[in-house]
C-alpha cells in the first residue's frame, strides 16, 4: 500500500484527477523547490556547514531572531489575551470595529508596517521624540524588532483565543461563582487552565511568524552586523554575495526550528482535544 | 423479482459488516430491513444503491444484473438519513434536479418538467412549499420533499435510510402512517432501513432481521412476532423478561418454576436454555387460578399511557419481573405497591444456545 | 481562519457573569491604549505622510509611470496567483474531503508547510531552483527563458507563499458538510461535473471567496519573498510594496508613504470584506 493508496474503488468521481493534480501542484510549488535548500547544504560537507551556521555574525542573528520573536511572542500573549477578554466579555460602541481592525496586521503589507514603525520611532517621529528625549532607542535596536514583530503576531494570538472564549460554557463559571469563588479565582483556577492551550497555540504561531518575518523588521532594525541583524537578513546578504551554500545552510537550520514549531503545535492540538473530549 | 441480492459479503478495515446476505424482494412490496445500529442494513441499502461496492455477490434489479453499475446508472431513488437536499437549490430545483441532469436526448422539455415535479409535491403534500428553500423546512417538511425528488426519476426501487429517526415523535409517527399510504398508492418496489421495532411492525409488509451481518429472520411482521426464530430476534422485536434456567426430562426450571418445553425441546438432553417472556404476556391476578402461578410483591408502578406497568418481586426468582396489563384491569384489581399477587406465565418462548444479551 | 459566531450575531438569552465596571474601564482602555500605538498611530501616520507636500504631489506620486508599472506588476502577478491557487484549493480540498485514503493527515500537514517558511527562504528556494547560476536554471536562460529578476520569479514565489490560504478555508467548511449531496445527487443520475458545477461549488461559494481574498491580499502585499526574486529592476520587477521600498530607502518619504496609503486603502477593504462574508458565512452556516 503506497502512501496515497486507496482502500475501495471510490463512488464519487474524479479521485484519481484531483489527487493527481494536488500531488503535482504541491510538488512543483512547494516540495521541489523546498527541497532545494537541502540540495544545496548536502554537497557542502559537514564542517563547512557547520563552519557557516556557526560564523559569529550567524549565531548573532539567530539569537536576535528568537529572543526578539519570543519576547514579542509573550507581549503579544498578554496583550492578545487582553484583547480577546474585552471583545467576546465587553459590550461598548465601536467593538465591531476594533474586532475588525484585530486582522489588519493580516491585511497590511509587511513594507508598508515597516517604514510605518521606523518613521514613527524615528528621532523625529511621533513617538521617537519623545522617546529619544528620555534617551529611550527604539529605532536600531532590538527593541524597535520586537515592536514591529508584536504587530505581525498580534491577530494570530487574539482569532486562536476567540472562538475558545467564546465557547466556555456560562455555567461552568456560574458554578464556579456559587461555590464561592472570587471574580479573580474563576478566572485563574477555570478560565486560564481552559484557554491556555489556545493560548500557547496562537503566541507559538505568533513565535513561528516573527522568526521569519523580514518585511516590517529591516527598516526599523537599521541592519548592523553583529546587533541588529536578523537571520533572514542573513541570508538576504549570502544571496546578494552569490554564496548559495552559505545561504542555504542559514535558512536550513531556520527552517527545522519552524518545522520543529509546527509538529509541536500539531502536539500541543492533539493533546488539547485529547483532554478535553 | 424487483431486488434480488446474492451472496452480499463487505468486509471494511477490522470487521465484516455483511456477511454472505441473500435476499429477494418482490415488486411491489414493501420492506424493512431491521436491527441494532452498527447491524450492516445502511451498508446493504448503499450497497444496493451503488453507493458502495460489495466485495462478493450481485445485485440484480428487475431481472437486471447492476452490481458493477454506477450509481447514476442503477436508476434507483434514495432517500437519505439526513435527507441531503441541496441546501443552495429551491424545494422546486431539488425535485427537478434528476430530471435536469438527464442527457439531452432523454430530458423532458421544461413545461414536462414543470409539471411533473408540481404532481410529485402534491403527491407529497409540499406543492405550497416550491419556492422554498430547505433551510425553511421542518424535518418532516424536508423528508417529504427528500421522498419526491428521489421519486422524480421514477426509479425501479426506492430505498429509505432510517427515513424517520431524525423526527420528533409525533411527527415519525404522522410520517409513517402517510408513507405506508403513499406506497400503497405508488406501489414502488420499496426497502427502508430502521432500528426501530414498532416502525418496522407498523409499516412494512416484510421484516428482515439483520444482526451482525446476517439476517436472522424474515418474514411478515407477524410470522416474525409471532414465531421468532432465535433469542435476538425475541428479544429485538420488543420488551422482554429473561430468565436463565435449565432444560431437563421435558421441562424447564426457571428458578423453583417449571414450565414445559416447546415440542422441539421435549427429548433434548439437559442443557442451559433461557425463557422469555413479553410484560404483557405476563397474567396478574388477585386469586390463585393454578398451581403454576407465582407469588409476587408488587415492587413499583409506572403509568405508561394506557398500560400500566409493575416490577414484581416473586419468589424464587433472584430478579424482578417486569409486566404491562392495561389501566382498567389494574383499576378493577385495586392494585398498589406493596400488595401480593399471582403471576402467571402465559406464553414462554425457550431458546437454547449460546446468544447472551 | 473563520471566526466563530461573536456574541453580537448570536444573540444571548441570558446575560453573562460580568466583571465590575472599574475592571472594564480599565481593560478596554489598556486595548485602545494597544490599538492607539499599534494600529491607529501607524494608519494616521501613512495618511499624515503622504499629504505632507499636498494633494497634487501624493496624486503625482500614484501616477507616475513607475508607480503606475508597479500597480500593472501587482495586479499582474494577483490575476495569476489567486486563480491558480483558487483552483487548487478546491482540487486538493475534493480529493481530501471526499475520499478516504491513506496518509490524509501528512497530506494535510504538508498543505500547510508554506507557513511555516520564512519570506526570505520562499524567495531563496526558487533562487536555488531556477536562478542564473543553477544547471535548470542555465539551460532554460540558453532557451531564452527567464525567471529570476523577471515577472515568473515574482509570480512563482508569489504562489508559494500564498499557497495554503484557500485550501485550508475550504476543508475544514467542505468536511463539515459531508458528502450526502454529491451521494444524492449521484444516485440522482448527475455526472461527476454537474456534481461540481451544481452542488459542490455553490454550497462552497462563500468559503472560496473568502480564501481567494486573502489569497489576493497576501499576494499585493508580499515583500520578502518577492524581494529576493525581483532583482528590484524600476519599472520592470517592481511591485507595489517594492516600489514603496526604494522610494524610501531614497529618503523620498512623501512619495513612498502616498504609494503605501494605496496598500493601506486595499487592507482596509480586504478587513471589511473579511467581515462582510463572516456575516455572510454565520448566516448561512445557521441554515444548516
Amino acid at each position: 500500500m503506497g502512501l496515497f493508496s486507496i482502500r475501495r474503488r471510490n463512488i464519487l468521481p474524479g479521485f484519481g484527477l484531483s489527487m493527481g493534480y494536488t500531488v503535482f501542484y504541491l510538488s512543483a510549488i512547494v516540495i521541489v523547490p523546498l527541497s532545494m535548500i537541502f540540495f544545496n547544504t548536502v554537497p557542502m560537507g559537514w564542517d563547512p556547514f557547520v563552519h557557516a551556521v556557526t560564523a559569529p555574525r550567524v549565531l548573532a542573528s539567530y539569537k536576535l531572531s528568537f529572543s526578539t520573536a519570543f519576547f514579542a511572542a509573550v507581549f503579544d500573549a498578554v496583550a492578545g489575551l487582553l484583547t480577546a477578554w474585552v471583545l467576546v466579555r465587553y459590550r461598548f460602541p465601536g467593538k465591531q470595529f476594533l474586532d475588525a481592525l484585530v486582522d489588519l496586521p493580516f491585511a497590511l503589507p509587511t513594507a508598508v508596517a515597516g517604514i510605518c514603525f521606523a518613521t514613527l520611532y524615528s528621532p523625529v517621529g511621533w513617538l521617537g521624540a519623545t522617546l529619544t528625549r528620555w534617551n529611550i532607542e527604539i529605532i536600531n535596536s532590538a527593541t524597535g524588532i520586537v515592536v514591529a514583530l508584536v504587530f505581525i503576531g498580534f491577530p494570530f494570538v487574539v482569532r486562536t483565543i476567540q472562538p475558545v472564549l467564546e465557547e466556555v460554557e456560562q455555567e461552568i463559571e456560574e458554578a464556579a461563582h456559587c461555590l464561592g469563588a472570587t471574580r479573580w479565582q474563576t478566572f485563574r483556577r477555570i478560565l486560564l487552565p481552559h484557554l491556555f492551550p489556545a493560548l500557547l497555540t496562537g503566541s507559538t504561531l505568533a513565535f513561528a511568524r516573527g522568526i521569519g518575518e523580514y518585511g516590517s523588521v529591516i527598516f526599523i532594525a537599521g541592519n548592523l552586523p553583529m546587533k541588529t541583524e536578523i537571520a533572514p537578513l542573513m541570508i538576504m546578504s549570502k544571496l546578494d554575495q552569490f554564496d548559495y551554500a552559505g545561504a542555504s545552510a542559514v535558512a536550513l537550520v531556520l527552517l527545522l526550528i519552524s518545522f520543529s514549531m509546527l509538529l509541536l503545535l500539531n502536539a500541543i492540538q492533539e493533546w488539547q482535544q485529547k483532554e478535553y473530549r | 423479482m424487483g431486488i434480488e441480492l446474492q451472496n452480499i459479503t463487505k468486509k471494511f478495515s477490522g470487521y465484516t459488516a455483511l456477511d454472505n446476505i441473500s435476499l429477494n424482494v418482490a415488486s411491489g412490496e414493501l420492506v424493512a430491513l431491521l436491527g441494532p445500529s452498527g447491524c450492516g442494513k445502511t451498508t446493504l441499502l448503499r450497497i444496493i444503491a451503488g453507493l458502495e461496492l460489495p466485495d462478493v455477490g450481485k445485485i440484480i434489479l428487475e431481472n437486471k444484473d447492476t452490481t458493477n453499475l454506477p450509481p447514476r446508472e442503477k436508476n434507483v431513488g434514495f432517500v437519505f438519513q439526513h435527507y441531503a437536499l441541496f441546501r443552495r437549490l429551491t424545494v422546486f430545483d431539488n425535485v427537478a434536479f434528476g430530471l435536469k441532469v438527464l442527457p439531452r436526448k432523454d430530458r423532458p422539455n421544461r413545461k414536462e418538467i414543470g409539471d411533473r415535479v408540481e404532481h410529485l409535491l402534491k403527491l407529497v403534500q409540499m406543492d405550497w412549499a416550491i419556492k422554498r428553500y430547505p433551510s425553511q423546512l421542518s424535518g418532516g417538511q424536508r423528508q417529504r420533499v427528500a421522498l419526491a425528488r428521489a421519486l422524480a426519476v421514477n426509479p425501479k426501487v426506492l430505498l429509505l435510510d432510517e427515513p424517520f429517526s431524525a423526527l420528533d415523535a409525533k411527527v415519525r409517527q404522522e410520517l409513517r402512517r402517510w408513507l405506508r399510504k403513499l406506497h400503497d398508492e405508488i406501489h414502488v418496489t420499496s426497502i427502508f432501513v430502521t432500528h426501530d421495532q414498532e416502525e418496522a411492525l407498523e409499516l412494512a409488509d416484510r421484516i428482515v432481521v439483520i444482526n451482525k451481518g446476517r439476517i436472522e429472520q424474515q418474514g411478515t411482521p407477524q410470522e416474525v412476532y409471532d414465531h421468532p426464530k432465535n433469542a435476538f430476534v425475541y428479544n429485538f422485536l420488543g420488551n422482554v423478561n429473561v430468565f436463565h434456567g435449565r432444560i431437563k426430562n421435558g421441562k424447564v426450571t426457571l428458578g423453583s418454576h417449571h414450565v414445559d418445553a416447546p415440542d422441539e425441546l421435549k427429548h433434548a438432553e439437559e442443557k442451559a436454555s433461557q425463557a422469555f417472556v413479553r410484560p404483557h404476556e405476563i397474567g396478574i391476578s388477585r386469586i390463585r387460578s393454578s398451581e403454576t402461578d407465582l407469588t409476587g410483591t408488587i415492587q413499583e408502578v409506572r403509568l405508561m399511557g394506557g398500560q400500566i406497568g409493575l416490577n414484581l418481586a416473586c419468589e424464587g426468582f433472584d430478579h424482578p419481573i417486569d409486566a404491562e396489563i392495561p389501566r382498567d384491569l389494574y383499576i378493577n384489581l385495586e392494585l398498589a405497591k406493596g400488595d401480593t399477587v399471582f403471576v402467571s406465565l402465559n406464553r414462554v418462548k425457550v431458546f437454547t444456545g449460546d446468544y447472551v444479551i | 481562519m473563520l471566526k466563530q459566531p461573536t456574541p453580537e450575531t448570536a444573540p444571548i438569552v441570558k446575560k453573562r457573569v460580568s466583571d465590575p465596571l472599574p475592571i472594564q474601564m480599565l481593560l478596554i482602555g489598556v486595548m485602545l491604549l494597544f490599538f492607539i500605538g499599534f494600529i491607529f498611530l501607524p494608519l494616521g501616520l501613512v495618511f499624515a505622510q503622504a499629504f505632507q507636500k499636498g494633494w497634487a504631489f501624493y496624486l503625482e506620486s500614484i501616477t507616475e509611470s513607475y508607480a503606475l508599472e508597479a500597480v500593472k506588476l501587482t495586479l499582474t502577478t494577483v490575476a495569476i496567483v489567486v486563480p491558480l491557487n483558487a483552483f487548487f484549493g478546491v482540487t486538493a480540498a475534493w480529493a481530501i474531503t471526499k475520499f478516504n485514503f491513506a496518509g490524509k493527515a501528512a497530506l494535510k500537514t504538508l498543505l500547510d508547510l508554506p507557513f511555516a517558511v520564512s519570506p526570505v527562504i520562499a524567495g531563496l528556494i526558487f533562487v536555488l531552483l531556477v536562478g542564473s547560476r543553477t544547471p535548470f536554471g542555465s539551460w532554460l536562460g540558453e532557451h531564452g527563458i527567464k525567471i529570476i529578476f523577471s515577472t515568473p520569479g515574482i509570480v512563482i514565489a508569489t504562489l508559494f507563499v500564498t499557497f495554503p490560504f484557500v485550501v485550508r478555508e475550504l476543508i475544514p467548511l467542505m468536511e463539515a458538510q459531508g458528502r450526502d449531496e454529491e451521494e444524492a445527487a449521484l444516485t440522482l443520475g448527475a455526472k461527476g461535473w454537474q456534481i461540481f458545477a451544481k452542488i459542490t461549488l455553490p454550497n462552497i461559494s462563500w468559503g472560496l471567496l473568502y480564501g481567494m481574498i486573502l489569497c489576493g491580499a497576501r499576494s499585493i502585499g508580499e515583500f520578502g519573498a518577492v524581494s529576493v526574486v525581483s532583482g528590484h529592476i524600476r519599472g520592470q520587477t517592481n511591485t507595489i510594496p517594492l516600489h514603496v521600498e526604494i522610494l524610501y530607502s531614497e529618503y523620498n518619504f512623501a512619495a513612498s508613504f502616498a504609494v503605501a496609503s494605496i496598500l493601506v486603502f486595499l487592507a482596509l477593504l480586504t478587513v471589511t470584506l473579511k467581515v462582510a462574508l463572516e456575516k455572510q458565512f454565520q448566516k448561512n452556516s445557521f441554515h444548516h
